[in-house]
């Protein structure tokens, strides 16, 4: 990842090698070798299965509006996991930010409808502040209990204040106001022309281009934005490092003078604004309005982000990209392009297995050929997956990449340990 | 401290919890000008014989939930998957139960057989994928749970026959069919014959926990994982084992209902009693007991809200309410206890010991008291 690993790691961890040396070098280098693999991986897929979708502009800008919101989930999972409290109630804190957007997005326009949403996403977080940071009760338990209280409170107050409104039900808010669109024209549509001829990268660069000038809504440039925002506050700030001393070794820090237990509401109480923020995004820009269960398990999804990215800002940005390209493809053509995205599981596979077989590890090598030869053969025996089949894709993906990944992930040292203050002794 | 005071503080965490949640729903409805005098009266008022019916068949159902929940819970495993196996499961057991390869009640007894196995290895994927690659099962079996929407929704289209608005399975044979138990002779509903399988797992889960030796290292790793290492317990075959368990529990849940009311895995197979399992695990403390009473409120509440929207006009999501405050109140307020009880001890060990200082004699066995209680 790009950040360099933090004081407590290295020194929790005396034998990182000299080769993990020589890897941190250059982090950003290496990931973004890694990143433009991919991609360019992904368009020699798209050339030969000929599923224009995978690619497309269209896909990627799907892809950009449903992986932000799992983004900001999974930014407020970080944040609160930072500070050493798991935080399931995520999912909760989300579906109030999509009754706040609703109620006041309606009634006072965007940006109110952005604030009430953050501002009831804070209201969930605080209750999980209570409960785990003040009272000590087990993060998972309170967190699913803010999950089953948010989901009953959205569906109750969703009936009290939309029945009776034009446009409204006792399901969903009436239609809710756009927020403003950044349009480049003079850079989107000489891109939309260059996508159109499909060519190999050139085309699907040119759809990347156009993803970011075409329509793009603001709030999603100002979710971009909290993720560099929180990779600041938290890692170049001696704020973020007294909160995250908070989630490595909280006894060390108060016997430092750090408040512990405000540290750590202070960061729940964000990662409930953020999710509560995610929670606006999904009924303003992903749909037209509120409705009830639009969540759709996101928080969680945004959690496996979070997880997927090491407690990273970037890792979890692009796990959120992976989980929103997979949420996105289906309607593009779905059967089509999950088809092509076969192809491109096999190579990934092989690759993994050519990595394994060059660090002698047998038994992993030869699982991961034996996965990539059942793809590939799914791959060249069918023409579609069947849509049912598709729709599983996130979640599918989200398994098969922690199963390769999890070994190679750090949570903080305390996260989700019960802290009680004076425990420095 | 004395047994009737350690009972009396053992009672005083849900006694508070309840009262709590009551304090919260009626401000929720004060806030949104809603009837909060009907909602109490609705929701106090004597169930009539077809609702104490009902009640009874749903906290056994529950129950099977809350066990469910429970036995990963004691092992520290987090299984929010109960709810994706139990449908699948569900729908195993519907399928193959619509077939009618077997006669009569071998059929029953073999579609509970496969529900249970269902259950089990969708559960001990997610433990595997921990045990072998390190994913946390709180993330892997959320996954899971969509995936088996996807797969039975697949897999229905195959099996099932279409009667025009909804696909189900193929209707059961009357001879795989249970029957129902009346209790009431002037109540239509009827207790469902497979509710008594509830009973069968709450006895086997006490049995298990405090009469075996899984249940032993069960509660030990569960309790501290180093120690039950340290003692020669193998922590990756327990929650392996574990999560097999909890899978199997988890896929008798649809069961009574489809035996005895539906005959088949459909769009009336009731969704979402996964998630109220945990919530009625967290409630009974994961103890077999405790989880009966969880249930009980639960199955209560839930079926005074579908009166609500008749009697009161208000709205049954705010039982949902209600049930969650219920479960936050309730572990909040063992904590309360927790800590004050604790305090309540340390005093007491305090002026035992300063009891002994002040007479020499009596020392040894009140140090010996004040050892043990640390």
């Amino acid at each position: 990842m790009s950040v360099p690993t933090t004081g407590p790691a290295t020194t929790v961890r005396p034998e990182a090698s000299v080769a993990g040396k020589e890897e941190r070098r250059r982090p950003g280098l290496r990931l973004a070798a890694f990143l433009f693999g991919g991609f360019a991986l992904l368009c020699l897929v798209r050339v030969i299965s000929g599923a224009q979708e995978v690619t497309s502009s269209g896909t990627l800008a799907v892809t950009l509006t449903a992986a932000m919101p799992i983004a900001l989930a999974g930014l407020g999972g970080l944040w609160s996991e930072r500070a050493g409290v798991v935080n399931i109630g995520l999912e909760g804190m989300m579906i109030m930010g999509t009754l706040g957007a609703g109620y006041f997005g309606f009634h006072y326009g965007v940006v109110a409808g952005v604030l009430g949403a953050t501002a009831f996403g804070v209201l969930g977080g605080a209750i999980h502040a209570l409960a785990t940071v003040v009272f000590g009760v087990d993060h998972i338990v309170s967190g699913v209990a803010i999950n089953i209280i948010a989901a009953g409170v959205s569906g109750f107050l969703a009936e009290a204040w939309f029945t009776d409104l034009q446009g409204g039900g006792p399901t969903q808010s009436p239609p809710l106001p756009t927020p403003f669109q950044i349009d480049l024209p003079f850079l989107a549509d000489p891109a939309n022309a260059l996508e159109s001829k499909h060519w190999f990268l050139l085309s699907d660069l040119a759809s990347v281009v156009e993803m970011f000038t075409k329509n793009l809504s603001s709030l999603v440039v100002v979710g971009l934005l909290l993720i560099v925002g929180t990779y600041w506050a938290l890692w170049r700030t001696r704020f973020g490092l007294r909160l995250r001393s908070c989630g490595e070794a909280p006894a060390a820090a108060e016997s430092l003078g750090v408040n512990v237990y405000r540290y750590k509401i202070v960061a729940v109480l964000i990662s409930g604004g953020l999710a509560g923020f995610g929670g606006a995004l999904l009924s303003m820009v992903s749909s037209s309005g509120f409705q009830v269960g639009q969540t759709n398990g996101r928080g969680y999804i945004g959690l496996a982000a979070m997880i997927f990215g090491n407690w990273r800002p970037t890792g979890l940005f692009m796990g959120s990209t992976l989980f929103g390209y997979t949420q996105a493809l289906p309607f593009r053509q779905g059967t089509v392009s999950v088809h092509a995205l076969l192809l491109f599981v096999a190579v990934l596979l092989a690759a993994v297995g050519i990595v394994q077989v060059l660090r002698r590890a047998r038994i992993q090598a030869v699982g991961a050929f034996v996965f990539a030869a059942v793809f590939l053969t799914w791959y060249l025996v069918t023409d579609i997956v069947p849509r049912d089949f598709t729709t599983m894709a996130p979640y599918v993906t989200t398994l098969l990449v922690l199963a390769l990944a999890s070994q190679r992930l750090r949570m903080p040292a305390a996260d989700g340990q019960i802290y009680r203050k004076g425990s420095a002794g | 401290m004395s047994r009737l005071r350690r009972l009396a503080v053992s009672l005083a965490g849900p006694a508070l919890a309840l009262v709590v949640a009551a304090v919260i729903a009626s401000l929720v409805l004060l806030g949104t000008g809603d009837d909060v005098g009907g909602f109490w009266k609705v929701l106090l008022s004597v169930p009539e014989h077809r609702n104490l019916v009902s009640i009874a068949n749903q906290t056994a159902i529950l129950y099977l939930s809350g066990v469910a929940a429970a036995i990963g819970f004691r092992m520290n495993l987090f299984n929010i998957g109960v709810e994706g196996q139990y449908r699948l499961a569900g729908f195993a057991a519907g399928a193959f139960a619509g077939q009618a390869w077997l006669p009569g009640a071998l059929n029953t007894v073999a579609a509970v057989v496969v529900a249970m196995v269902t259950g089990a290895l969708w559960a001990g994927l997610a433990g595997l994928l921990r045990t072998s690659r390190g994913v946390s099962e709180v993330i892997s079996t959320i996954m899971l749970n969509a995936i088996a929407g996807s797969l039975i929704g697949y897999f229905i289209t195959r099996v099932g026959v279409n009667n025009g608005n909804a696909t189900n399975t193929k209707t059961m044979p009357e001879g795989t069919r249970v029957g129902s138990i009346t209790v009431f002779s002037d109540s239509p509903t009827k207790i469902y014959g497979l509710c008594l399988l509830a009973v069968v797992v709450g006895i086997g889960f006490w049995i298990l926990l405090n009469r075996t030796r899984f249940g032993f290292d069960l509660r030990a790793a569960g309790a501290s994982q180093s120690a039950a290492v340290a003692s020669g317990v193998s922590v990756k075959r327990m929650v392996v084992v574990s999560m097999l368990l909890s899978g199997a529990v988890a896929g008798l849940i649809g069961l009574p209902v489809m035996f005895s009311d539906s005959f088949n895995y459909g769009s009336s197979f009731q969704t979402g009693l996964g998630f109220t399992g945990i919530a009625v695990a967290l409630l009974g403390r994961n103890n077999p007991v405790g989880i009966a009473f969880g249930a009980l409120v639960f199955a209560f509440l839930s079926q005074q809200a579908t009166l609500l929207n008749i009697l009161a006009g208000v709205s049954p999501d705010i039982v949902a309410v209600t049930q969650g405050v219920i479960v936050m109140a309730v572990v909040i307020a063992y904590e309360v206890v927790r800590r004050y009880s604790a305090r309540l001890e340390q005093s007491q060990v305090a002026a035992q010991l300063s009891e002994a200082d002040a007479a020499p004699p009596a020392g040894p066995p009140a140090a010996a008291t004040a050892g043990a209680s640390r």
